[in-house]
């Protein structure tokens, strides 16, 4: 169960700690299944009258601790742009780009996460916005990265695709939780992972990586897919649409 | 109830987009303009990415045009020669301008240039109209007036490849057309808009053609130059939603239908005085919005979708 651990950062740094600490997670005799977490559905269906859609997450823990959940979305490649003022008009003046941010993050806990983990464990599995690690495209570092990356994940907050708050994990006697998570409607498609670790004394002692699929179905998933799959052939058929509904439209007028 | 655009990725009243599509197909069907220059701003005002709603606006411009066409083609109103002609430069136009548009795109600037673009061009043609419409009012209070010549003869009828069209009553450089065609296919590429509201007045002032032959002549070639924009933008930019396109087109339809009835009743100028200044308040609203300190600073662009 653990093993699904080996899989989440791929190739970033702090990737090799994690991995060595999945495999001594994996390894610990105790900790085989620790944590068994399941989702009520692995596929959001994002479909014409689409107004946003929320899952229970829900599972069983060998004992007592505090579980935390992860949901993120694949990552994505975001510009962040600050508008200036220039000759007295706001331009997009300067610009900061990040190579990996969640293109949906948000994080449920059965208890305030600086209770339930010390800030290296939040820090090493990424848990919590200030943990996000984001990564300028350009190899840069300093204050204005920093400074932009906060207003990321403000204007994704705002968008509700980073979870502002953290939403709480109730338990059901000892062991067993369940929470319920949000997506909104403008949420990104893709393969998320829905991460749940459990924690003793604000370490982290055992987790499971559940995925979750978000993707568009029925006719505007046949048109999006085929319009970014064959991108000469769906301009062609739009444009012949047009004129078909062009013609037809112009018959009521006859002899006008 | 809402309906999900595939392309723009956001769910809008249908209504709201049906009848949009009715207001602007309402007033191409009294004033004959294409109307993109108010569909475009619309469609971004009611959150349609500016990118997606300029290329839509191009995919329910080919439809729009190639039935307004066949109305004047019936009446025998276009001048194909010309048409053909304005073709050639709008198509290289149209080319260039949607690589300025993925340019622009990539350097953050797209929204800017748009909206820059429609205060400026908004602005004029608003101005115009107003003082055009208000002349013409006050004219009929005092009948009379000077006869003009058919046109004014100017150093344009210098230059080289002179070409007679027949249709047009016309003997000029076919240069004059190309440019004209290559102006408007930029703007049609970067603003969404057909360019009527460019094209019809230059062809009836610089190029001295006959009124009667300019609407269709005009729609000819933007049918053309939109069909162009929309297969360039869904092929580089991918922000073609045909969704969105077609519910446009359906109202656009019910719309002009009932604004040719209602053109032949209503008073033109009066109607040309308030459309001048719809056109100049939107041009005022969209100005606005540049110079107000905009309530967020920030905004995130996702690469590639």
């Amino acid at each position: 169960m653990n093993l699904a651990f080996a899989r989440r950062g791929r190739s970033r740094p702090g990737c090799a700690v994690l991995f060595c600490l999945a495999l001594a997670l994996t390894a610990g005799p105790a900790l085989g299944d620790a944590v068994v977490a399941d989702l009520s559905s692995h596929l959001i269906a994002i479909s014409s009258g689409f107004t946003g859609a929320s899952v229970v997450l829900f599972g069983a823990t060998d004992g007592p601790g505090d579980i935390i959940a992860v949901v993120r979305g694949p990552e994505r490649e975001m510009t962040v742009w600050r508008k200036g003022k220039l000759a007295g008009l706001w331009v997009n003046a300067e610009s900061m780009t990040y190579s990996n941010v969640p293109s949906f993050y948000a994080v449920a806990a059965s208890r305030p996460l600086d209770e339930a983990l010390s800030p290296g464990a939040a820090a090493l599995y990424r848990i919590g916005t200030a943990n996000l690690k984001l990564e300028s495209k350009l190899p840069l570092t300093g204050e204005r990265v920093q400074r932009f990356a906060k207003a990321l994940i403000e204007e994704q907050q705002r968008a509700g695709l980073i979870s502002a708050e953290i939403r709480k994990i109730a338990f059901l006697g000892e062991r067993l939780f369940r929470v319920e998570i949000f997506f909104p409607a403008n949420v990104p498609t893709g393969d998320y992972r829905v991460e749940v670790f459990l924690a003793k004394d604000r370490d982290v002692v055992g987790g499971q990586t559940t995925p979750l699929r978000v993707e568009k179905v029925g006719i505007d998933a046949q048109v999006s897919d085929f319009a970014s799959r064959e991108a000469a052939a769906y301009g062609a058929i739009a444009v012949l649409t047009a004129v078909v509904a062009g013609w037809l439209a112009s018959l009521p007028f006859r002899g006008v | 109830m809402d309906i999900y655009l595939p392309i723009a990725e956001v769910s809008l009243d249908v209504f709201l987009l049906l009848g949009i599509g009715a207001g602007v197909g309402f007033l191409t069907g009294v004033f004959g303009v294409g109307g993109g220059f108010l569909l475009t701003p619309l469609l971004i005002f009611i959150g349609v990415p500016p990118a997606v709603a300029v290329a839509s606006s191009a995919n329910q411009l080919v439809g729009a045009s190639l039935s307004g066409v066949l109305g004047h083609w019936r009446r025998g109103n276009v001048d194909f020669k010309m048409g053909a002609i304005l073709l050639l430069g709008g198509l290289a136009g149209s080319g260039l301008g949607v690589w300025l548009f993925t340019w622009l795109k990539r350097l953050g600037q797209i929204e800017l240039t748009i909206s820059l673009c429609f205060v400026v061009l908004l602005g004029i043609l608003g101005s115009l109209m107003a003082i055009e419409s208000t002349r013409a009012l006050l004219r009929q209070r005092r009948p009379g007036g000077i006869r003009r010549k058919l046109h004014q003869h100017n150093w344009l009828h210098g230059l080289p490849l002179k070409t007679r069209f027949r249709r047009s009553k016309l003997y000029i450089s076919a240069l004059l057309p190309i440019a004209l065609g290559f102006a408007v296919g930029v703007l049609s590429a970067v603003l969404g808009i057909g360019g009527g509201f460019v094209l019809v007045p230059a062809m009836i002032y610089t190029l001295g053609m006959p009124t009667a032959v300019v609407p269709g002549t005009s729609l000819l070639q933007i049918i053309f130059v939109a069909a162009n924009v929309t297969f360039l933008q869904a092929y580089t930019n991918r922000t073609v939603d045909a969704v969105l396109a077609l519910v446009l087109l359906v109202g656009g339809v019910l719309g002009a239908q009932i604004g040719s009835r209602f053109g032949t009743r209503l008073r033109g100028e009066q109607l040309r005085f308030l459309l001048a200044l719809l056109v100049l308040a939107i041009a005022a609203k969209l100005a606005f919005d540049l110079t107000v300190r905009p309530v967020n600073l920030y905004a995130v662009t996702t690469e590639g979708g």
